[in-house]
């Protein structure tokens, strides 16, 4: 196995299914020729044509339409937004049509499409290029969210995804893309969806999260593990509907709970998270619920003090970490 | 057979504690005979009975707190018939089942005390699982608290206590190696201070310790204090004291003109004269100040109502009036109803400095202290003064430091402007 970033997982990925379903295809802004802003489909549009890897207007309520009609016509649509900040103009579509096809049509009909969006901070990107907006997402039933936190995963949850027969949001955060690499195994690799992962073992705290912040809670934990305390982190990979039975047994397990995410604390999913714990494990809970986030604030600043400011890292993490350890 | 209900005694007022029956089963009592005494917050009041006939059975014991309108006794009255006996004896099962189903969590309570209240869920579940007695645990969290992991430790282990108890022994055989008339060391159990006589808390202490708890963990007190030249104050009530007496029958106390001073500014700082109730700040029309009433072991707080509009004799003539009932325990809750500021005198034991605790729903407490002669300078020379404290405990959520101090500073130029000259004592 070859060690490669997050962003050619997700590459190997489309790469995959593209070639063995021909139902397959990819659209989005710049997708094609360009091969994507990120360059995460460079190739596709050479290698399939242009009538499986297809460049759009700007206009992502087009983009999602599409998909979904496509997909109602028994393709498999990935849909790139090329930032996740500019879903918003697709939300109708996502919400009102796509999440609702299967419930309304009673099961005669579904919408197996995947929108694949770059979310995040701390790439300087500021207002409109930073933002997380999972959130939006995560209380509407007929969606299922996924966020993936490793290159493996990022492969073996976009493979899913594609294969999934309902709508499937792909959140992969960009200062990942390039950040992570790691051994992932090739050809046909999938993770279930709907299922969180232990990423770290310890019996003293457990921290719980998804996306890039399970990569800095991993490297708080190593920190952490030098004064004698052991983490236990779970990645939730899939945001919506959350692997409950699993965030109930890392919670009890140790007892004290650290729950980090980089999108706005109220309101956000780790706020769900604290809800299921304190709903199922209140005797076994030995300190209260710690919560981490960014600040309520409309958005990422650019300048990079104020960047920093806002975005969660692995010094904030230690720190949480440390004070729930000796509580 | 009729029922007696838990009277609703006040505003607000949703339970009574009943502190003493003044009637037996048996008893023959006319209407509006007093059949108990009830305490509600800061209040005693006795409670008339609503029937004439004979007291069959009290429902509620001494010292047990009731919500308004459940049973507390049954009377035989002479209208009552017969048939309705089946389903009044049904009622007075369930009355007496609700009794024991309310007293057992509180005895619960009191006896989980330890560790600041910070017993984690899973800790409290381990240890009753395992039967392990938490006082035997010593905790490594913060501030001491016992964490899951000290009690799987313990678990695992055996309790601590057993070691610490080994410990010290060991270090306890040392000394008399070297001194072998030092007295035996005391057994290891013997280590908490021996404890005294044990005084149930209920009646009035329970009521005064309710309300002072809910004050002081609602209220964000804000705290501060003025000294005052009361030298003229001093003055002018020497110099009516005796005659004062003579023709009154009753003190011309230096409190009396603490609170004429007060009632007055708080006309002109009516924020002061406010209320909190919850979404809403009520500033009151009336001034109704609430003095601080000590009898034997129980505070009662009455008030002089529309002290703003009395003289200072009329003041000093209340304060006795209240001060005699409160030492006879005889207010009743019309005497303390309708309160909208306190003022304490605290100086009457000889305090020069405190912090009172806010009666809510009032905006503020001003506690007066002693009044010491001490040097002070005016003029750039030394001159002896009778000077007084003022202290003044604010409700943040009303008042901020600016108002307070602006009230204080008003009521000390109150004082001092007090003079022989222009002071009228009716």
């Amino acid at each position: 196995m070859a060690k490669i970033s997050y962003l050619q997982a997700i590459h190997q990925a489309l790469d995959y299914e593209m070639g063995q379903d021909e139902s397959v295809f990819v659209l989005g802004e710049d997708v094609g020729k360009k091969g994507g802003v990120f360059k995460v489909t460079a190739g596709l549009q050479e290698k399939y044509g242009e009538l499986r890897c297809l460049d759009t207007p700007l206009a992502e309520s087009n983009i999602v339409g599409t998909s979904i009609g496509a997909a109602m016509m028994g393709k498999r649509p990935v849909a790139e937004i090329q930032f996740a900040d500019y879903i918003l103009p697709a939300t109708n579509q996502i919400l009102s049509e796509a999440a609702k096809i299967r419930y309304r049509s009673n099961n005669d009909w579904n919408c197996p499409i995947v929108i694949r969006a770059p979310f995040g901070g701390g790439i300087h990107g500021a207002l409109y290029h930073s933002q997380s907006v999972e959130t939006l997402f995560t209380s509407t039933p007929g969606l299922k969210v996924v966020v993936p936190s490793t290159p493996a995963d990022a492969k073996g949850l976009l493979i899913s995804a594609i294969r999934d027969n309902d709508p499937v949001l792909f959140f992969e955060h960009k200062k990942a893309y390039r950040l992570l690499k790691e051994e992932v195994p090739e050809g046909d690799h999938t993770v279930p969806i709907g299922k969180a992962d232990i990423k770290r073992e310890g019996d003293d705290i457990t921290v719980i999260t998804y996306g890039l912040c399970v990569n800095y809670a991993l490297q708080a934990a190593e920190r952490l593990s030098k004064d004698g305390h052991e983490a236990e982190v779970l990645d939730l990979r899939t945001i919506y509907p959350l692997d409950k039975e699993s965030i109930i047994k890392a919670a009890s397990k140790t007892g004290k709970v650290l729950l980090v995410t980089e999108d706005n604390l109220e309101g956000s999913v780790i706020s769900e998270v604290a809800a299921i714990i304190g709903e199922n494990c209140l005797y076994d809970l030995d300190a209260p619920i710690m919560r981490l986030a960014g600040p309520d604030v409309p958005s990422m600043p650019y300048a990079p003090p104020m960047e920093d400011f806002f975005m969660v890292n692995p010094d904030k993490i230690e720190a949480k970490m440390k004070e729930l350890a000796e509580h | 057979m009729e029922k007696v209900l838990m009277p609703k005694l006040g505003e607000s007022v949703t339970e009574g504690t009943i502190e003493k029956w003044l009637v037996q089963p048996g008893d023959t009592v006319e209407e509006y005979d007093p059949i108990c005494e009830v305490i509600t917050d800061k209040v005693t009041a006795e409670v008339p009975s609503v029937y004439s006939g004979v007291v069959k059975e009290l429902l509620v014991s001494e010292g047990e707190t009731v919500e308004v309108g459940t049973s507390i006794c049954m009377m035989e009255t002479e209208d009552s018939s017969e048939p309705e006996k089946t389903d009044e004896t049904d009622k007075v099962e369930k009355g007496q089942e609700e009794v024991p189903a309310e007293k057992e969590p509180a005895a619960q309570k009191s006896s989980n005390g330890r560790n600041k209240g910070r017993i984690s869920p899973v800790v409290m579940r381990l240890a009753e699982e395992n039967d392990i007695d938490l006082s035997t645990v010593s905790g490594s969290g913060f501030e001491g608290r016992i964490t899951k992991k000290d009690i799987l430790k313990t678990i695992e282990n055996g309790p601590s206590e057993q070691k610490t108890q080994a410990e010290q022994t060991t270090s306890r055989e040392e000394p008399p190696k070297t001194e072998g008339s030092t007295p035996s060391p005391a057994p290891a159990g013997q280590d908490k201070a021996l404890a005294g006589e044990e005084i149930p808390v209920n009646g009035v202490r329970k009521a005064i310790a309710n309300r002072m708890v809910q004050s002081s963990q609602e209220i964000p007190h804000a705290w501060l204090m003025m000294e005052v030249d009361a030298t003229n104050l001093v003055n002018v009530r020497n110099s009516h004291k005796s005659d004062f007496k003579k023709q009154e029958g009753y003190n011309l106390t230096f409190f009396s003109f603490f609170v004429k001073a007060v009632a007055e500014t708080l006309k002109d700082y009516p924020m002061l004269n406010s209320s909190w109730q919850g979404d809403k700040i009520v500033v009151n029309k009336d001034i109704n100040v609430s003095i601080a009433v000590a009898g034997d072991d129980k505070l009662y707080v009455p008030v002089i109502r529309n002290a703003d509009e009395l003289s200072i004799k009329g003041i000093a003539r209340q304060v006795s009036e209240l001060a005699e009932l409160g030492r006879k325990h005889k207010l009743t809750t019309a005497h303390m109803a309708g309160g909208t500021f306190t003022v304490n005198n605290t100086g009457a034991f000889g305090s020069v400095q405190s912090m009172g605790i806010i009666n809510q729903p009032q905006a503020a407490i001003l506690q007066v202290e002693s009044i010491v002669k001490k040097p002070v300078i005016i003029d750039d020379m030394i001159a002896v003064r009778h000077m007084v404290n003022l202290c003044l405990s604010i409700d943040h959520r009303i008042l901020d430091g600016l108002v307070a101090g602006q009230f204080l500073k008003a009521v000390k130029e109150r004082i001092e402007a007090y003079s022989l000259e222009h002071t009228s004592i009716y």
